[in-house]
């Protein structure tokens, strides 16, 4: 039989198998601390790894909306909030390498770092920016704000996957090719919301109808 | 090749104390002997892999040389900038294999009494060449301990007599662009550019490399011969250089070309003075854990620091 790409998908296989996937960025490196395969400088690489894998999945997460409206596929919606925790799990682990393997708790040198490197203040800031929204992420949550509210306060995600590629770009030593693609791709996706809302605008105002739903 | 014949066995790896335990460990495991040379074998299977590199002959130990334990061959050449080759840190290692070093010659030029096109193979013969072990500090805040074989830049230096103009030495890096992926790259400016003062390349710890742990330098390095200035971030160290130019003037570094405001032409190691946007303070010996503190000069002080009485380093970074 053929897979099921249909609106039952997601509830069948396919949440499921992404939740797993999700997961292989941080099974590789615990498989490489253990084997010993990153490299010369391991620290280094965690760092590295986490910190582009919690920018990714910002920007998948950021790409659900715009890929619902243009495919049409509704039930991406539903692994939205999965992606959006994805980011915030890698940020943790990303905020704890820097804590723990990278300054070692040295907490003189690190408020030391956030205050005076300016790449650190943006990273730090956009990672307190995603505390409130993981705090908020369950059903109750949504229920005890309002979805207005809840809607409201979860823009803020605009300005931590921003505040990522700025951190991204001011920590590359010259060489911004990566940076540049993160934010060319951000550039994109905010883009396209701003096409999809003056789209609804257009066509609310032919019908004549106030837009109902802006939810993005 | 896991097991090595006896000549392939340098002083270096007999004396190591890790591959020293590992075959007691085996022969009180195993009472074998042939298992306890392969355990070596799989140690350095990088090393062996590679045997039959020209090793160097007559080469004498320095008294500047560290005791401290190098770091592993495998890392000395797997995790390195040479952006000529790309901005990654395995990209070298991965891409360095194209570059043509023979023939190589080293053009010493400017302001010399005795300017000469030195054919690399000429000028090593008439060099006295030494171990030189030592601490090499990235500025990106991780260090590396190195043992190079090379021989005191003051000695060629001497020979080609420096004017009363010569302030300044320039070393110029090769440019070869059907062999060098990363000169695409809107990064640098090449060819690769470094300089010293003239009292800085005459001190005795100044160096040409043209070796490491007893062999010759991978490309990866900075094939077949490089600049090793151990108290300065390691970016000093021009690598593969065709060209020494003995000038009047401050030369313009690629670095400084391409962000003054974060590399100066000094660029001393010093935990004092910051990187515009990351601390100098400690770094990450690779191999270990922890972060140590950084030593000013890289802990050359005792040798360098008269260098620069009365100057202010703030400025002069
Ligand atoms: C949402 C928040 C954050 C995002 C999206 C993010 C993203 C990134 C990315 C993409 C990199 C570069 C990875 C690479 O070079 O391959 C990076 C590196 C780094 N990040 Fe973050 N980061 C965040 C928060 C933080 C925080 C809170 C800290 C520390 C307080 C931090 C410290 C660092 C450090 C130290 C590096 C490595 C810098 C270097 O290589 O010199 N980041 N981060």
């Amino acid at each position: 039989m053929a897979i099921d790409w249909g609106p039952r998908a997601s509830a069948g296989w396919i949440k499921p198998a992404i939740f797993v996937l999700c997961l292989v960025p941080f099974a590789r490196l615990v498989v490489g601390a253990f084997m010993r395969t990153l490299g010369a400088n391991p620290i280094e690489a965690i760092t590295h790894s986490t910190g582009t894998w919690t920018l990714s999945f910002l920007l998948i997460t950021l790409g659900v909306t715009p890929l619902r409206k243009l495919a049409g596929w509704n039930w991406l919606l539903r692994l939205r909030r999965m992606l959006g925790l994805y980011a915030f799990f890698y940020a943790v682990l990303h905020f704890l390498t820097y804590i723990w393997l990278d300054q070692f708790f040295d907490f003189a040198a690190i408020v030391k770092d956030v205050i005076k490197r300016p790449f650190i203040t943006v990273g730090f800031t956009s990672f307190l920016l995603l505390l409130p929204l993981a705090a908020t992420s369950t059903a109750a949550m949504v229920k005890r704000l309002g979805a207005k509210n809840w809607l409201a306060l979860h823009r803020l995600v605009y300005a931590v996957a921003v505040g990522g590629v700025v951190h991204y770009w001011w920590l590359v030593k010259k060489d911004i090719t990566q940076p540049a693609i993160y934010a060319a791709v951000l550039v994109v996706l905010l883009g396209l919301r701003l096409l999809f809302r003056a789209r609804e605008r257009a066509v609310a105002a032919m019908s004549g109808n106030p837009a109902r739903s802006r939810a993005v | 090749m896991l097991i090595k014949r006896a000549t392939d066995i340098q002083p270096s790896e007999i004396t190591d104390r890790g591959v020293y335990l590992q075959r007691r460990a085996f022969i009180r495991a195993a009472g074998l002997a042939v298992l306890s040379a392969s355990a070596a074998g799989a140690l350095y299977t990088n090393r062996s892999a590679r045997a039959g590199e020209k090793v160097f002959a007559g080469v004498s130990k320095s008294p500047f040389s560290t005791t401290e334990e190098p770091t592993s061959y495998k890392d000395a050449t797997n995790y390195n900038n040479y952006y000529e080759f790309g901005t990654d840190k395995d990209s070298p290692a991965r891409y360095a294999g194209k570059l043509k070093i023979k023939p190589w010659t080293l053009m010493v030029e400017g302001e010399v009494k005795k300017p000469r096109i030195w054919a690399i193979e000429d000028l090593l013969k008439t060099m006295a060449l030494q171990e030189r072990i030592y601490r090499m500090r990235c500025v990106e805040g991780w260090s590396m301990v190195i043992p190079w074989v090379g021989f005191a830049l003051g000695d060629l230096i001497r020979q080609a007599e420096p004017t009363g103009k010569a302030k300044f030495v320039e070393f110029v890096s090769v440019y070869q662009s059907d062999n060098m992926p990363g000169l695409r790259l809107p990064v640098l400016s090449y060819p690769y550019i470094e300089g010293l003062r003239l009292d800085e390349a005459m001190h005795p710890l100044s160096i040409l490399a043209v070796g490491m742990y007893g062999e010759v330098l991978p490309k990866q390095n900075g094939a077949p011969i490089r600049l090793v200035v151990p108290w300065k971030y390691g970016f000093k160290g021009g690598k593969s250089i065709v060209r020494i130019r003995f000038v009047e003037r401050m030369p313009q570094t690629a670095w400084m070309k391409a962000s003054p405001s974060e590399y100066g032409f000094y660029s001393n190691v010093n935990p004092a003075v910051d990187h515009p946007r990351w601390s100098q303070a400690k770094e990450r010996r690779i191999g270990e854990f922890m972060k140590r503190k950084t030593l000013m000069f890289n802990g050359y002080a005792d040798q360098v620091a008269g260098l620069y009485a009365g100057m202010d380093l703030k400025k002069n970074f």
